[in-house]
């Protein structure tokens, strides 16, 4: 029943939203069921599962959901603020958008269909496209446009990826037709093998869209750059972290199949390329919001690389889907401010944010510390234990080349950042009345925070949490 | 009954050829909804006893494909008054034999990938293949929203044609939420196709080049 109610409650709220007419109460109500969504998230036990076996939680999709709760309930937060500051714009159709990518990025991480699963992402997506939109004009149309065309070609491939497999079972089962990834794992090498390779194919094209993995992440500059901060962190770390799992799911069943090489070498593909990438166009980046874009096609890679070269490294990508999401938050909303503060997000035009905007500024260099790996923040912890993950498994080639684009991409980003936040403050900064207050700050601060206890000392419960994830991905190899 | 379910196929693919070789929008749309026809029907040839699920999907599918998607994109032709040209990126001739190529890969292909006994001397995998493969050039090389958003649905009608070969085994819910999710996906792309006209006057994806490193 809890279960259905995460996927239930936030669609309620969203035709609550619908009907509210007072703008300034809709950002209450999208806070407040993100709170009690987070309630709700924490109180699921994994092993949960209701609709026969449909929607169930396993340690992988809770740890997944308690990520993008937390991230949602800290952007709602900031979002009551930020909405009060953008008045001029209705904010309706924001907010009902906003409760819908909740309920269906919540139905992701729940969902052990594997149809239901493409059900669930493509709402997602469609909800997120429309909250690109949210500035109405010329640049964010373009920019929604092409998420809407580039999206919905991914999730084509992935429907028909998912067929694949789907047809695997089929062919190779003995008339058993479920497609309940539970069946698929039990039927395990019965699996037809052709129509599973090309089916994961499909699967990485198509889910590796959304996760906005290169050479298929063009939409992701256009639409981080011009949606607002508090879209760019729900998708950098929600909507990326929903289609990451949905290619997890689908990597068990290919180890069970016995094709797990195939599917790591795959991953080590996609995410070297991911990383060389977004390494040569953050450097000399003016624009530090498709700067951020271009961090998040990184960290991408490095995720898939982890799976890529498993073992401890499993563990390190999952630590660092939580790291990579919260520190996302800080970058996303600190730059949104800044955003705000100058009326540009040109580096031609902006710059002392420190001194204009100090909170955000330092939220904003703090930010990228932890992103690039600096300790002690939590990064550091979970891109080092991949990299160990990568030198024992005997991957040098790509422990060489993972330490390289790191240390390119620092350079790169460092340019911007330092150019963002030092210095005079340029004439820009001085039209706006835009100040740091508390509910514009608050959410970055406890995002922050948890970053660097993740960096020191890593929760029990978390930490359990994440190991018996990694466990349901580590398999027979 | 198998050589009935063979013609429509092929006609589906001629479709492609249809919709990517014409010079007029207009044209292509009706290929489009051609297609959209022979897809949702060719199950009822397909499956030897029509249950009244099928038949329901048929008929939705049906409608969807045929008249109300194709429909709001002439609706939307007509009220744009944009010229009925498609202005390729990529010339009528050079796409028309980048799919034949395009379906002749997906031939041999369809080839390589084991079919259950039930399956086998149906067109089934190549054309999804090469329909799949027709709707994503269409998308890709033409200017105008509305062809690109008709590249959509040609790319979908190719995954319907392989979605039959399992709908035994997808439940009716998830078969139904697929559906709505693409009907919801082409509003959307018709909603932001609205504002595009309103904000550029025009339907030129061209137009959409401001962003970029």
């Amino acid at each position: 029943m809890l279960l259905l109610g995460l996927i239930l409650v936030p669609l309620f709220a969203a035709l609550v939203a619908a009907v509210t007419p007072s703008a300034r109460v809709r950002p209450l109500i999208v806070a407040g069921t993100g709170l009690l969504h987070l309630a709700g998230a924490l109180a699921v036990r994994s092993g949960d599962a209701v609709f026969g076996g449909w929607f169930a939680a396993d340690p992988l999709g809770h740890l997944i959901l308690l990520v993008v709760s937390l991230l949602f309930t800290l952007c709602a937060l900031y979002g009551v603020g930020y909405l009060r500051v953008r008045k001029e714009r209705p904010n309706l159709v924001f907010c009902v958008c906003l409760l819908t990518f909740l309920s269906m990025t919540t139905a992701i991480t729940l969902a052990q269909h594997l149809a239901v699963v493409w059900v669930a992402v493509e709402g997602a997506t469609l909800s997120t496209a429309v909250l690109i939109y949210f500035n109405q004009n010329a640049r964010s149309l373009e920019a929604a446009w092409k998420y809407l065309m580039i999206g919905s070609v991914g999730i084509a491939l992935a429907l028909l990826g998912s067929l694949f497999v789907a047809y695997a079972a089929l062919h190779g089962a003995s008339g058993d037709e479920s497609l309940l990834f539970a069946a698929l794992l039990e039927h395990g090498t019965g699996l037809s093998r052709p129509w599973l390779r090309a089916g994961f194919v499909l699967l990485v094209v198509g889910y590796g869209t959304k996760m906005g993995l290169a050479p298929m992440h063009t939409w992701k500059p256009d639409a981080y750059g011009e949606a607002p901060g508090i879209i760019g962190a729900l998708l950098a770390g929600g909507m990326t972290n929903c289609a990451f799992l949905a290619l997890l799911r689908v990597y068990r069943v290919m180890q069970a199949a016995g094709e797990g090489a195939f599917a790591r070498e795959l991953f080590l593909g996609f995410g070297l390329v991911s990383m060389a990438v977004a390494a040569a166009f953050m450097a000399g980046q003016r624009d530090f919001k498709r700067m951020l874009a271009y961090s998040s096609v990184e960290h991408m890679g490095i995720l898939v690389i982890g799976v890529g070269v498993g073992g401890i490294a499993l563990v390190g990508a999952l630590l660092h889907v939580v790291n990579n999401a919260l520190t996302k938050v800080v970058l996303f909303l600190s730059a949104g401010n800044i955003h705000r503060a100058y009326g540009s997000k040109s580096i031609d035009k902006v710059s002392g944010a420190l001194r204009r905007v100090p909170v955000s500024g330092a939220l904003f260099l703090a930010g990228f510390l932890a992103i690039t790996g600096s300790p002690p923040f939590g990064p550091f912890i979970s891109e080092f234990t991949i990299l160990s993950g990568a030198m024992s498994g005997r991957h040098f080639v790509v422990a060489a080349l993972f330490l390289l684009f790191l240390v390119v991409i620092f350079i790169g980003m460092g340019a911007t950042v330092l150019a963002v936040v030092q210095g005079p403050v340029s004439p820009a900064g001085e039209t706006t009345d835009f100040r740091d207050t508390f509910w514009r700050v608050a959410p970055m601060l406890a995002a922050l925070s948890m970053v660097l206890v993740m960096g020191i000392w890593i929760p029990g419960a978390v930490y359990d949490l994440i190991l018996a994830a990694a466990k349901m991905l580590e398999g027979a190899s | 009954m198998r050589e009935a379910a063979s013609s429509i196929l092929i006609l589906a693919v001629t479709m492609n050829f249809l919709a990517l070789g014409s010079s007029n929008l207009k044209a292509c749309i009706r290929a489009a909804a051609l297609q959209g026809f022979f897809v949702s029907v060719f199950p009822l040839f397909f499956q030897p006893e029509p249950t009244a699920r099928l038949l329901g999907l048929v008929i939705v599918a049906g409608v969807v494909k045929t008249f109300v998607i194709p429909g709001m994109l002439m609706r939307a032709l007509r009220e744009v008054h944009i010229r009925n040209e498609m202005e390729p990126y990529l010339g009528l001739v050079p796409s028309v034999l980048l799919l034949a190529v395009g379906t002749g890969g997906a031939a041999l292909f369809a080839d390589r990938l084991p079919l259950m006994p039930a399956h086998r001397d149906l067109l089934v995998v190549p054309v999804a293949l090469a329909t799949l493969f027709a709707g994503f050039l269409l998308l890709t090389t033409r200017r105008k929203a509305i062809s690109q958003v008709t590249g959509y649905l040609i790319l979908e009608n190719g995954i319907f044609v392989f979605a039959q070969l399992l709908h035994e085994a997808m439940p009716t819910l998830v078969e139904v939420g697929v559906l709505l999710d693409l009907v919801v996906g082409i509003f959307v792309m018709g909603i932001v196709m609205n504002h595009i006209q309103r904000e550029f006057g025009s339907l030129d994806t061209e137009r959409l080049s401001e962003l970029r490193d």
